[in-house]
């Protein structure tokens, strides 16, 4: 069910008028039947995966919980009667037991997801391995259904797990509270990843109708529909075409592209998260922001703080500090140093741990090289951004740009530039081509490529990048406005007729420039992929 | 008091604006495809009819309803659309009996081919003029293809949003009404095109007309047996799409086993004086004028001379209202052969 969809607008109203008639403390209970319907719309086979999830995860997380307790409680009593050394071979024993529980559930999750999205690719590889070897033998691909939205919820549980385990806080006593956690259907299509520590908050409260959240959360929704509807969804037309003619559509297309791909991605993954929001907000729920402004980010270091926010900090709490803290990496910091001397020496675990998050990030958005290269290019990139620092404070000194407006200006187009590059590789989705259209863009360059008829032969008019280009002024009219805090919050202090004609205006002008109903397809969310 | 006031204004100027940009999206089918503003052109007509043609071009093109009246005094109403399906044909026959009690229903059979929904565009032409009822609720949800959606139906604001890039004044001028474009449901053309070359029908893997299509048929037998109204079925006499003999062979044994009158106007065409050089605008798809009056005159006479179709010319209300359709009818005449000698086309140049 796509969250433009007309079913899903039904499915809304029915969960929204149904939540706010029942009886608070029921409100929970009828949000995990409501969220477990919209998956088994979306496919009945999709429940099991899901459960299974839940289940394994909810009993580990207890278990471990539980032990945790019960051993510190067994541990405060007792722990005068060991020795020093004893009480530590106790505390290790205890946690390797710990360990053992936490890994098999970790293994067994992540071993789902996997074999539900990884096997395939593993046998391309494998077979192309193989074609390289002169070998005729290939292995067959397997038909392997890849739940919606496992990526999310696997992360979401896995992150839950970690925290159990850490002992950041206790695990969740209730199996169906945890299983909506899991499965709470507006971010379970594309996130954000939530963490249980933040949902779980406003997630089992009661709450009763308040006209100024749900109103909030409407405004929010419309918000979505009109960045999903009104610009992505009428750009992804010329992304389109530009994709599939290369030949035509190279040099200073494949620019326009890249751009055009940068305004979709962002309407689109935006748009669909402020639906998520909008539509838990409506029942009083809060769901974790998952961008904050990113194409006004000045580094990249900095986009990847407020894009995506949700996957960057699972990715960097739940792996890359766990590997930059782990044992082989302490060893390795330590024979790196002593070989390479302290100062290169220190960067290799660092920049090692660095390769593996962004490794994993890549293959985390899909099963395809293009995916991994475009990880590891942000990589390089990071990388290579910190090694300039020297520079950068050299150029500093003797330039005095700092601060001011035009290096402000040109830090974010520098960094939208390189984004927007990086993401050709999600674009073509091919490798070797992705590199060869960004060359053409230097090689194949042409001023006669500036003419309006080309464009024309996207498939859009000259009306339908018009309403795009005021769609785009009124994104980067609102986040400018965003800088100084909530639009809505602004908004909710005007009189009432402007009010009313911000919102209803809004609502109309999505309602008409949006691209939607016969004549176009339907398209799915890009981040729902993954 | 003063929040009860800002609710009710909010609310009387959002449903205003809806409004408003829905009577300004939707097609007005004034110039060019006029066939969308046909079925809704009916609820105008104030007078009771004794016979009613429902069905696809091959009865608005063929039959005049004016000539009828004019020469046999025959009050008549075609509830035509392009591409009309049974089920379509089926619940405007059920409309028109729950609005007026009409002696007959004559229904042209060339749509039996059609066993499922077929094209999104038609369907609209179709339903959209179609007053709400439960006759229009049903008829949706037997016309739909897999694109569409009821709630466009409900919304046609949802269904023709995308045409703010089409806006023309037309679209300005029609807001708030319509011109009428057919003449009781007639759609007229004076020109000619010969028919030549008119292909014979390629063979078929199956000429068994489908279950859904005679499930309608059975369907509207019945309704008109319940009502006493006087189903006729009839194939109107153009040279193509082809009639195959296999289905003229269904027709009319269904029609022996309903106890209906069936009458193929492609077997009479020499009777009816059909001169394929002169009486077809399109090469013998669609009769012209010429055609259509020809066609009028024969079937007026089965239908007043062997079917009791009264003549009602002394009635001094419908009078008035032919008076009206006939001085239209000769305006539009004299408009398209104006056209014609001045641009070679009834039409316009755009």
């Amino acid at each position: 069910m796509l969250f433009t969809s007309y079913g899903f607008i039904g499915f809304l109203i029915i969960v929204f008028t149904i939540y706010y008639l029942l009886p608070g403390k029921f409100q929970w209970q009828f949000l995990l039947l409501a969220s477990y319907v919209f998956y088994f719309i979306a496919d009945p086979r999709y429940l099991i995966f899901i459960a299974i999830t839940s289940v394994s995860t909810f009993f580990a997380a207890k278990h471990i919980s539980d032990k945790k307790k019960s051993f510190e409680d067994w541990f405060k009593e007792h722990k005068k009667e060991y020795e020093k050394e004893e009480r530590k071979s106790l505390k290790a024993k205890e946690h390797s037991y710990e360990k053992k529980v936490f890994l098999a559930c970790l293994l067994f999750n992540l071993g789902i997801l996997a074999v539900t999205k990884y096997t395939n690719f593993t046998i391309a590889n494998i077979n192309s391995i193989l074609a390289s070897l002169g070998r005729a033998d290939t292995i067959s691909f397997v038909d392997l259904i890849i739940p919606m939205g496992i990526s999310f919820y696997t992360f979401q549980s896995m992150g839950y797990l970690i925290d159990v385990y850490n002992g950041k806080h206790e695990a969740q006593e209730n199996l169906f509270k945890f299983a909506l956690f899991v499965s709470f259907f507006p971010q379970l299509v594309q996130g954000p990843i939530s963490r249980y520590g933040d949902l779980s908050k406003t997630l089992y409260e009661e709450h009763r109708f308040n006209f100024r959240t749900v109103s909030f959360g409407l405004e929010r929704i419309l918000w979505g529909f009109f960045k999903k509807l009104v610009i992505a969804d009428r750009i992804l037309v010329a992304v389109q075409a530009i994709i599939a003619d290369t030949d035509t559509y190279s040099g200073f297309y494949a620019f326009a592209g890249a751009m055009f791909y940068a305004l979709e991605l962002y309407a689109d993954f935006t748009g669909g998260i402020d639906i998520t929001i909008g539509v838990a907000e409506t029942m009083g729920i809060k769901v974790t922001e998952n961008f904050i402004r990113p194409y006004f980010s000045k580094n990249i270091k900095e986009y990847w703080n407020r894009w995506h926010i949700t996957m960057g900090t699972w990715f960097t709490d739940y792996i890359f500090y766990p590997i930059s803290a782990n044992q082989f990496m302490m060893k390795l910091s330590k024979k790196s140093r002593a070989a390479l001397g302290n100062n290169l020496g220190k960067r290799v675990p660092v920049y090692l741990s660095s390769f593996i998050v962004w490794f994993t990030t890549g293959i985390w958005h899909g099963a395809s090289w293009n995916f991994i290269v475009w990880g590891l290019g942000n990589f390089v990139v990071i990388m290579i951004s910190q090694e300039l620092e020297p520079f950068y404070r050299w150029f500093h000194s003797k330039v005095h740009v700092a601060g001011t407006f035009g290096w402000r200006l040109f830090q974010v187009v520098r960094t939208v530039l390189i984004m927007s590059s990086l993401r050709m590789f999600d674009c073509y989705r091919d490798v070797p081509l992705t590199f060869k259209m960004f060359g053409s863009i230097f090689t194949e360059f042409s001023l006669n490529q500036l003419n309006g008829a080309a464009f024309i032969g996207m498939g859009l008019t000259g009306l339908d990048y018009a309403v795009v280009f005021i769609g785009m002024l009124m994104l980067v009219m609102v986040s400018l406005v965003q800088r100084t805090g909530s639009v809505r919050e602004k908004i909710s202090t005007l009189a009432l007729p402007i009010r009313f004609i911000i919102w209803y205006g809004l609502f109309i002008f999505t309602l008409v420039f949006g691209a939607y109903g016969i004549g176009y397809s339907a398209s799915q969310f890009i981040y729902n992929q993954f | 008091m003063k929040k009860l006031i800002s609710i009710i204004l909010i609310f009387a100027i959002s449903i205003a604006g809806l409004s408003f940009a829905t009577r300004l999206l939707e097609p007005k089918y004034m110039s060019g495809i006029l066939e969308g503003a046909m079925i809704a052109e009916y609820y105008e007509d104030p007078t009771d009819h004794n016979v009613v043609f429902i069905g696809d071009c091959e009865l608005y093109e063929n039959i005049s309803p004016v000539y009828l009246w004019e020469n046999f005094g025959i009050n008549s109403y075609i509830r035509g659309s392009a591409q009309q399906l049974i089920w379509q044909s089926y619940y405007l026959a059920e409309e028109t009996i729950k609005t007026e009690k009409p002696d007959m229903i004559v229904f042209n059979v060339l749509s039996m081919k059609y066993n499922e929904p077929q094209n999104e565009a038609y369907n609209r032409m179709t339903l959209d003029g179609m007053k709400w009822s439960k006759s229009k609720i049903d008829s949706i949800n037997a016309s739909m293809t897999e694109e569409e959606n009821f709630i466009e139906y409900v919304f046609p604001l949802l269904r023709y949003h995308s045409r703010w890039s089409d806006l023309s004044s037309e679209d300005f001028k029609y807001l708030y009404h319509r011109d009428k474009v057919s003449f009781n449901g007639y759609y007229m053309r004076v020109d000619v095109k010969a028919a030549e070359d008119v292909p014979e029908g390629r063979p078929l893997a199956d000429y068994q007309f489908g279950d859904n299509a005679y499930y309608y048929l059975n369907k509207l037998t019945e309704l008109c047996k319940e009502n006493d109204v006087e189903l006729v079925l009839v194939k109107a006499p153009t040279l193509y799409p082809y009639w195959y003999d296999e289905w003229e062979q269904q027709i009319v044994d269904f029609a022996e086993e309903n106890d209906l009158t069936y009458i193929n106007f492609l077997k009479a065409q020499d009777e009816i004086g059909l001169d394929w050089s002169k009486d077809t605008y399109d090469g013998g798809l669609h009769l012209n004028l010429a055609g259509a009056e020809k066609l009028s005159q024969y079937f007026g006479e089965i239908l007043s001379e062997d079917m009791g179709v009264p003549d009602r010319r002394n009635e001094e209300n419908l009078q008035k209202y032919w008076a009206d359709v006939i001085n239209r009818y000769e305006a539009e005449i004299a408009r398209q052969e104006a056209n014609l000698e001045k641009y070679g086309s009834v039409h316009e140049p755009e």
